[in-house]
């Protein structure tokens, strides 16, 4: 990372600073339940002494929301994790159990922190799969699945992790990842469009 | 308005039931299933969609906004942090070997390398190496109890 000069370094650290900024207000408001003036202003307080106490670094690029990718997400976010909730109760109760697991390695399109971040978290968020270790070098998700029936449908379940990925970048990507999503898995060149601190 | 009551319990009611229910199949997965990794399917799955049938449940029974806001903030942080801990377990579970490797139907994490072979004294009993024989009889190499082949 390079050092911006005097006040642009500033200008620099606060713009990444104040969604955070904004974020730490709301909990604090939410947390004291009611909105009010005092309310506010010690939730400013409070916010700027944290983020100048405990400083973390700032989130490279940022997030592009677009309204229409960001519905489509949730919609498929909400209904993935009603149906898999119920599927793997059912699993949990039905007197067979469950059979057989697959560990299955996923080669990503995105080469973005953030993304890679919104896409682990939401796939671990629905019941059946769990993200074990991410290769950022070579941008691959390993993952756990909780039931397999037959090889067949592991390639479904790889086809759903790529699909998710795609809603994901469609809902907070740049134009250029976006873009990169045409290209097959691991043939999208490596090193363009990357954000890493 | 009371029928408008009655109805609202009656949404809030079914919510927390289904809510209380998906929580105990998290309770009889820990139970039931065979490793590590899939408890924590069991662990912390039903968990998310279950808190936030409740967390909706209990925002409609409870009067008043102060209440609601806490349970959002309750349900976000439970849905940030849940992922968090089922992944960093289930990764150290993996790295140690508490795995049941037969019950896997492809495993393309495996590396197959030396560390992998050996035996290394915490693994469960069920989660042999891949090769038992070929890795007791590297690991007494490893101690000197057998000459170097």
């Amino acid at each position: 990372m390079t050092v911006d000069p005097g006040g642009e370094g500033l200008v620099h650290q606060l713009r990444h600073q104040v969604p955070l900024m904004v974020w730490l207000v709301l909990v604090w408001n939410l947390l004291w339940g009611t909105w009010s003036w005092a309310n506010l202003i010690s939730g400013v307080v409070v916010a700027l002494a944290v983020t100048v106490l405990l400083p973390l670094p700032p989130v490279v690029g940022g997030a592009r929301v677009h309204p229409w990718g960001l519905l489509v997400f949730l919609g498929y976010f909400l209904a993935d994790l009603v149906r898999s909730a119920a599927l793997v109760a059912w699993q949990t109760i039905r007197p067979g159990g469950i059979h057989h697991s697959a560990i299955i390695r996923v080669q990503m399109r995105t080469d973005s922190d953030l993304l890679l971040t919104i896409v682990a978290e939401s796939l671990t968020l629905v019941p059946g799969s769990l993200v074990i270790d991410m290769d950022r070098e070579h941008r691959t998700l390993s993952l756990h699945i909780l039931h397999v029936r037959d090889l067949a449908d592991v390639e479904s379940r790889r086809a759903a992790v790529l699909a998710e990925e795609e809603r994901v970048v469609r809902a907070f990507g740049s134009p250029d990842e976006i873009a990169a999503l045409a290209h097959p898995p691991g043939e999208a060149p490596v090193g363009t469009g990357r954000r890493t601190p | 308005m009371s029928e408008v009551d009655t109805v609202r319990d009656l949404i809030a009611v079914v919510l927390l039931l289904a809510g209380a229910f998906l929580c105990l199949t998290a309770g009889l997965g820990l139970v039931r299933f065979h490793d590590v990794l899939t408890r924590m399917h069991a662990g912390t799955k039903p968990q998310v969609l279950g808190i936030l049938l409740i967390m909706i449940g209990g925002a409609i029974r409870l009067e008043g906004w102060s209440a609601t806001w806490m349970l959002l903030l309750v349900a976000v942080f439970q849905m940030l942090t849940a992922p968090v801990s089922a992944h960093m377990i289930s990764r150290v579970a993996y790295r140690r070997r508490h795995v049941r490797r037969d019950l896997l139907l492809v495993d393309e994490l495996r590396t197959g390398e030396a560390a992998d072979r050996l035996y290394r004294g915490d693994e469960p009993a069920d989660a042999p190496p891949e090769e038992p024989a070929r890795a007791l009889l590297e690991s007494r190499r490893d101690e000197g109890t057998l000459p170097p082949a």
